[in-house]
């Protein structure tokens, strides 16, 4: 539970955890479903080792607002913030690569700036931007072998990031109480991925970088069919015992 | 022991040399290794030692490794379900503390000379084991805790003895991988506490996953001493230092306590303390189930092989990226290294 003092921005602190929270609460679960089919060993372990890294920052941002378990379990898919970028299914491999490459980017450049400031996120960004800067790491890594290994890697890495860009807008869309410049954040990200892609021989996606939805969708509540799905697992179990704990 | 290491090949090899010579400088390097075992001194990867012993750590190293990623799958199939945060967080470290230790058994492996994909082909074709405890399905939450409370507890008790094994390179990976087990077990004797003093449906939900997972967490520590066909050479290797069932009623008599401090009882009617022995009797174990899950005929043999397999199957295209990728990336560094020796620098590639 939460002890942080109730200020006069409350509300606008909490649209704000729930956002980052929602965001890495999302992805550490679409993580986690990856254990026991990763691809190679070091990847059970590295997957694992992102998921944790997120679970841990979604729980601080979460706890910061309320009791985590009520925020992650009980509220319905209206009410989750995060971007629809994180909720999109792991695919394969790539998929889930050119995921890590296009949020741990982002996240990275989000957690420095606010690192770098004195708002209720400082502490939290100061310890998580080192984190996220391995997660940046493995995922430029990966990008570079399967944008640049085989032909069908080549070929798999392409669609996945081609059918993950029409996500990538919303991240820079303001959120109230995200104290940061998000058009400087935004030209960063392009110029960052930018680089890694023309590394890994591919190209940058040439398509619209938001959905049929307006604009940051998902942080207003509107989220993509599959994490209705996503939520209903996650919450049946602890929704099926009201009031217990474990 | 350091007295004599590998690399006899060419001189028993040579010609010239008589095969009483051969015999002779044979039976000086068992005697070292002997010597070695009895004296209680590790047996390193470069030393002499004899291809049964090398075969049978083999043999055991990598069911060991089998059996931490396979076991990777019942728990695995509670994470997207876990109750609550905390939860969630313990189980992933969990997982991820398996994948990790199947990392140091199959390098300890390699140290034998036998590759990780060697390794894991064998466990694809069904030519390796693993333990058949995780040929059982984890049917709720409670198995979770369960599992971490009787079979890593099974595991612990197996595996202690092993940090003294002869084999150095084993006897260090159980060192760390037994402290990390003994964590996965109090987090299970947790979350088990925590269901049997909760309401009465998961009070209920701990008692039918104990009544579950009590007898096959019995049978992991193997056939009794007189059907088992591995323990005495072993024992002999110092490659095992207890009898499997010694190491089984070592088990029953740490949890019976626990499982009374738990709230919880053990189904099992006849277990009770026999005070000339020392011990907790307990009742007969089904061996024929033992011996049907083993043959491939338990609940779960199918899909836990198979979903194994499909992982790999699935996860060759990116292994083949790495290996193009780092092939590329080599030939590049060798031009690059290349231009520099004939003073092109220049033309290095970007």
């Amino acid at each position: 539970m939460s002890t942080t003092p109730v200020t006069s921005g409350a509300a606008v602190i909490t649209g704000a955890a729930l956002a980052l929270g929602d965001d890495a609460l999302v992805l550490s679960h679409r993580l986690g479903e990856w254990a026991g089919s990763a691809p190679v060993l070091e990847e059970e372990v590295a997957l694992a080792n992102i998921a944790l890294d997120l679970l841990g920052q979604a729980r601080i941002l979460l706890s910061l607002v309320g009791d985590e378990d009520e925020l992650a379990y009980l509220r319905e898919e209206r009410s989750f913030r995060n971007a629809q970028l994180v909720e999109q299914p792991n695919g394969d491999f790539a998929h889930t690569i050119a995921r890590q490459l296009y949020f741990s980017t982002y996240q990275r450049l989000l957690y420095g700036q606010l690192a770098s400031g004195d708002g209720p996120f400082a502490g939290l960004a100061a310890k998580a931007v080192k984190e996220v800067a391995y997660h940046q790491d493995h995922a430029e890594h990966w990008a570079l072998r399967l944008g640049d290994g085989t032909d069908e890697s080549h070929r798999r890495m392409q669609r996945a990031c081609d059918a993950l860009w029409r996500y990538t807008g919303e991240l820079f869309q303001p959120v109230e109480g995200v104290d940061v410049d998000h058009a400087a954040m935004e030209s960063a990200w392009l110029a960052s991925v930018t680089d890694v892609l023309g590394r890994a021989t591919l190209t940058v996606p040439e398509g619209p970088r938001t959905g049929a939805w307006a604009a940051g969708a998902g942080r207003q509540g509107l989220h993509t069919e599959p994490f209705g799905r996503m939520i209903a697992e996650m919450q049946h179990l602890h929704r099926s015992h009201p009031g217990a704990t474990w | 022991m350091t007295a004599v290491t590998a690399g006899t090949a060419e001189t028993t090899g040579a010609p010239g040399v008589s095969d009483a010579a051969v015999a002779a400088e044979q039976a000086a390097y068992e005697a070292v290794f002997d010597a070695a075992v009895a004296a209680d001194e590790r047996i390193e990867p470069r030393d002499w030692m004899p291809e049964a012993y090398r075969a049978s750590l083999v043999r055991q190293i990598a069911q060991h490794a089998h059996s931490e990623i396979i076991g990777m799958q019942p728990e695995a199939n509670w994470i997207t379900r876990a109750p609550s945060l905390r939860r969630k967080a313990i189980l992933m470290a969990k997982v991820q503390d398996e994948a990790g230790h199947g990392l140091y058994l199959y390098s300890a492996a390699e140290t034998l000379g036998t590759s990780r994909d060697e390794l894991l082909d064998k466990l694809h074709s069904g030519r390796q084991k693993y333990s058949s405890i995780f040929n059982y399905p984890t049917l709720t939450w409670a198995d979770v805790g369960a599992i971490g409370w009787l079979v890593d507890g099974a595991a612990i008790t197996n595996q202690v003895p092993l940090c003294r094994c002869s084999y150095g390179p084993y006897a260090r990976a159980m060192v760390r991988v037994c402290k990390e087990e003994s964590f996965h077990q109090r987090q299970g004797y947790e979350a088990l506490l925590a269901l049997s003093r909760g309401t009465e449906a998961q009070h209920a939900m701990a008692q039918d996953a104990v009544d579950r997972w009590w007898w096959p967490s019995l049978m992991m520590f193997g056939p009794p001493d007189d059907e088992s066909t591995h323990t005495a050479q072993a024992m002999a290797w110092k490659i095992k230092r207890h009898s499997n069932d010694e190491l089984r009623q070592r088990f029953v008599d740490i949890a019976v306590p626990q499982a009374e401090a738990l709230g919880l009882t053990l189904p099992d009617p006849d277990l009770r303390w026999n005070e000339e022995r020392g011990h907790y009797d307990f009742g007969a174990i089904d061996w024929a189930e033992f011996w049907d899950v083993l043959k491939g005929n338990g609940p779960c043999n199918e899909e836990r092989l198979s979903r194994r397999r499909q992982a790999h199957e699935d996860g060759a295209w990116v292994r083949e990226a790495a290996a193009a990728h780092a092939e590329k990336h080599r030939v590049d560094k060798h031009h690059a290294e290349q231009h520099q020796h004939t003073g092109k620098h220049g033309e290095a590639q970007a």
